[in-house]
């Protein structure tokens, strides 16, 4: 054990040894990427097949606080890319990830950080390949980020997206909305909220697989992160230039997140999930989703919860608990707890 | 404006303050109780109380809350007997 | 939820909409001539688009959205005097989320934090106190906005500094009333309003007596009310009920929440900190005679106007609204939100011109995030 720091300083990133046994005992201990190249250098066998597809995509995680009830920053950064992957029908292979790390950032929590990492990449069968560290000065950055890319094959035949919507789609969900939102924002403290809630999040591989499965002609899938349910819907539904309809009265929602939003002002619609996705199947294959999902840990708690519509394109609308309607926008900033 | 929420007071954590502990579908968040510490703090536990900005506003009226709803369902009533009759006077109307 | 799931009952909003229904018919409202009735609170207008309301209930029934709004009437030139403030070496400003994106002729308190200031928001005026405890070394103003619902939280807060001898403890006092601008809109010549719902909220400080005169003095009905939807339907209904029996009179939906004499230890503390300021300038409606409190004399060293000069303490300048802003005419129910010319074009929830389009309880911006319009058209 060359490392006998507990707090990362400058001279962690600046090259010389302390920067290697730092990458060495937190990092590539941890994770043992394959090879010791500056690139991995991977084997593509899924590739072969004749219509093969390789998905690629990235993401970039920041969160206060960088632990939480659920999960942290660094499960986080697993599970969002290997759910970016997933929800477009591939299966997640390889990730890279890259942390920039706070002069004064403990290194016992990075420990705890890559753990969880390992932990939940080994559960989604991806290997963490390669990545990088970088230390800046205290103040210019919160903690930790953490950027992961992901690669993930999609098998021939598998072509999923909004281009594929028709009207009478119903509209799945796997689980309670907005629980990583509340949760972060009870979790923060600036409120002085207390709340057993805890962050949904989690690997969506599994929940996918199930309704592929089960579905044979699924539309598309979404993960519903930043911006919500809402805000998922309302891209999808520009995209496919289809309106989409829900139904308040079903809506998956604890109450405790109905709780902390009649306080803070909030709509559950907007807050954040982790570990949510929606779906879109043909109304007659929605059932069998609905049951093989609710099988799952991740999807005990799934539902339809409303449909594809041609009637107002570009729109999703709400019909209220007494039969009203109204429109459910996009955001416009951030959504900002009121007081009136 | 003025957004409140009926929370139930579970708990006093500072008699000098006049603070106590509110419940709000399990959310819980410490509320100042001086607009209603009108009488011994420990009568408040377990009452409700409409919750505003972090103080607890007003002591829900139970008897209050339960008679407007009663008010509510005799106009469901008054209402199918209007309905009943207006089926009736139609009858009525149809068979001359 | 206790005290808001049965006051959401689908079962129970029927009823009150057939109710509202046969009332309607029998004093003749039409859509063409529609009885038209003015929500005062903008917790109500969010309420009524949120649950869609204003489509369930009979065309004749045409719901004029009021200045309740404490955001959207805050005249530019107060955001100025907050950014002022923040501006100040060593201060925290502490506010409520919704003024964060207020815009002053300067931009708004989330551009003044990109810029540098610190400025941070608070879910009540008690975690200001507590950032002031912990923080001796700065100054901590707290961004005293909102109503009578709002005003006892301050007051309690100014009174707790006082007792603590909190020195660095600030509040920046916007607090309005309401009954001040309604007799305004009431006296004027171009108002055509049927009744009103009363706000619930407000009420449970105030009681129900201050607006004895909306009934004695102008001939109109009142019914306040509180914030679910079987609340709102029902305070409809007694107003309909009133205008089909020739009544005008007081009338408390919300008896669960608001006494009749309203909150005595909050009135105290209301009335120990604050005094009436001589006017106060209201976006869209201009200046309006005693409508605002100040901090009292005893209370100055925790008056951030005082503190820091700004504000009615000084020389104000006085800002014009911006040119094309119709949001009088709205407000007191001349024209809908859709028919001002500048709805959707030069002002939108991004880029709001007018006082109504800048929160979310503004009517404008309600009629465009619920897509009020959107949805007529169609």
């Amino acid at each position: 054990m060359a490392l006998r720091d507990t707090h990362v300083t400058m001279a962690h990133g600046g090259g010389g040894r302390a920067m290697r046994d730092l990458i060495a005992e937190v990092f590539t201990d941890v994770f043992q990427p394959p090879g010791h190249e500056d690139q991995a250098r991977l084997m593509v066998d899924a590739l072969q097949k004749p219509g093969a597809r390789l998905a690629f995509t990235t993401d970039s995680f920041v969160v206060s606080p960088l632990e939480f009830r659920g999960g942290d920053i660094g499960k986080l950064a697993v599970c969002g890319t290997v759910n970016d992957l997933a929800v477009g029908g591939a299966r997640p292979l390889w990730l890279s990830a890259a942390f920039i790390i706070e002069e004064g950032c403990e290194i016992a929590m990075l420990r705890r950080i890559v753990a969880t990492m390992d932990a939940e990449a080994r559960a989604a069968g991806v290997t963490i390949v390669t990545g990088d560290t970088k230390v800046v000065e205290r103040g210019a950055a919160d903690g930790v980020f953490i950027t992961t890319s992901g690669v993930g094959v999609i098998a021939p035949g598998v072509d999923l997206g909004a281009a594929h919507l028709r009207a009478g789609d119903a509209i799945i969900v796997n689980g309670p909305l907005g629980d990583h939102g509340a949760t972060i924002m009870a979790a923060r403290g600036d409120f002085a909220l207390q709340s057993t809630l805890a962050s949904d999040c989690a690997a969506l591989h599994g929940v996918m697989s199930a309704a592929m499965q089960a579905a044979p002609d699924i539309r598309a899938a979404r993960d519903c992160t930043r911006g919500g349910l809402a805000s998922a819907l309302n891209e999808l539904a520009s995209d496919a230039k289809l309106g989409m309809v829900l139904d308040e009265a079903v809506l998956p929602l604890r109450d405790e997140v109905r709780g902390l939003c009649e306080i803070l002002g909030l709509d559950p619609l907007y807050l954040a999930n982790e570990g949510r996705l929606v779906c879109f199947t043909p109304p007659e294959q929605a059932e069998a989703v609905v049951t093989a999902l609710q099988t799952l840990p991740e999807g005990q708690g799934a539902c339809v919860i409303g449909h594809v519509t041609d009637a107002h394109p570009g729109q999703v609308r709400m019909q209220t608990l007494f039969g009203g309607a109204r429109i459910v926008d996009m955001l416009i900033g951030d959504q900002l707890p009121r007081i009136c | 404006m003025c957004l409140g929420i009926p929370g139930q007071i579970t708990a006093i954590t500072d008699a000098d303050r006049l603070t106590g502990m509110a419940d709000v579908s399990g959310v819980r968040r410490e509320v100042s109780l001086a607009p209603v510490a009108d009488g011994p703090l420990d009568d408040l536990i377990g009452q409700w109380a409409l919750i505003h900005v972090g103080f607890a506003m007003a002591i829900i009226d139970e008897k209050e809350a339960a008679r407007t709803l009663d008010a509510l369902r005799d106009l469901g009533e008054a209402q199918e007997a209007l309905d009943a009759m207006a089926e009736g006077q139609k009858a009525l109307e149809g068979s001359q | 939820m206790k005290h808001v799931t049965e006051f959401r009952d689908p079962a129970l909003a029927r009823n009150l909409l057939g109710e509202i229904a046969r009332l309607a018919d029998q004093i003749g409202a039409t859509r063409d001539k529609p009885t038209r009735i003015m929500e005062i609170c903008g917790g109500h207008t969010h309420a009524i688009f949120r649950f869609g309301l204003d489509k369930l209930v009979h065309e004749g029934i045409e719901f004029i959205h009021g200045p309740g709004c404490p955001v959207c009437v805050l005249p530019m030139a107060r955001v100025d005097e907050c950014i002022e403030i923040a501006e100040r070496p060593g201060v925290i400003f502490t506010t409520f989320g919704d003024a964060m994106r207020v815009p002053g002729t300067r931009g708004s308190l989330i551009q003044a934090k990109a810029r540098g200031c610190d400025i941070r928001m608070v879910y009540s005026p008690l975690d200001a106190l507590e950032i002031a405890r912990r923080n001796p070394d700065r100054e901590v103003v707290f961004f005293g906005l909102g109503f009578e619902t709002t005003t006892p939280s301050t007051a309690f807060a100014i009174q707790a500094a006082a007792r603590e001898g909190l020195g660095n403890f600030s509040v920046f006092c916007n607090h309005i009333t309401v009954p001040e601008p309604l007799r305004a809109l009431l006296n004027d010549p171009h108002m055509q309003l049927d009744g009103f719902v009363g706000p619930g909220h407000v009420s449970m400080v105030i009681g129900t007596h201050p607006y004895d005169f909306i009934a004695e003095e102008f001939g109109k009905p009142i019914a306040v009310a509180g914030f679910e939807p079987l609340d709102l339907l029902h305070s409809v209904a007694m107003v309909l009920r009133q205008i089909a029996e020739g009544r005008a009179e007081v009338e408390n939906q919300y008896a669960r929440v608001v006494p009749e004499h309203g909150n005595p230890a909050s009135l105290a503390a209301i009335a120990d900190v604050y005094e009436r300021r001589p006017s106060f300038e209201w976006r869209g409606l201009g200046e309006i005679d005693a409508s605002g409190l100040r901090i009292r004399p005893a209370y100055a060293a925790f008056d951030a106007e005082e503190k820091f000069g700004v504000g009615y303490a000084t020389e104000r300048r006085h800002v014009p609204e911006p040119e094309g802003c119709a949001c009088g005419a709205v407000m007191t129910g001349r024209i809908k939100p859709t028919a001002c010319p500048q709805y959707g074009l030069g002002c939108t929830p991004e880029t709001p011109l007018g006082a109504l389009m800048v929160s979310s309880e503004g009517a404008c911006a309600a009629y465009w995030q619920y897509g009020g319009a959107r949805l007529a058209a169609q």
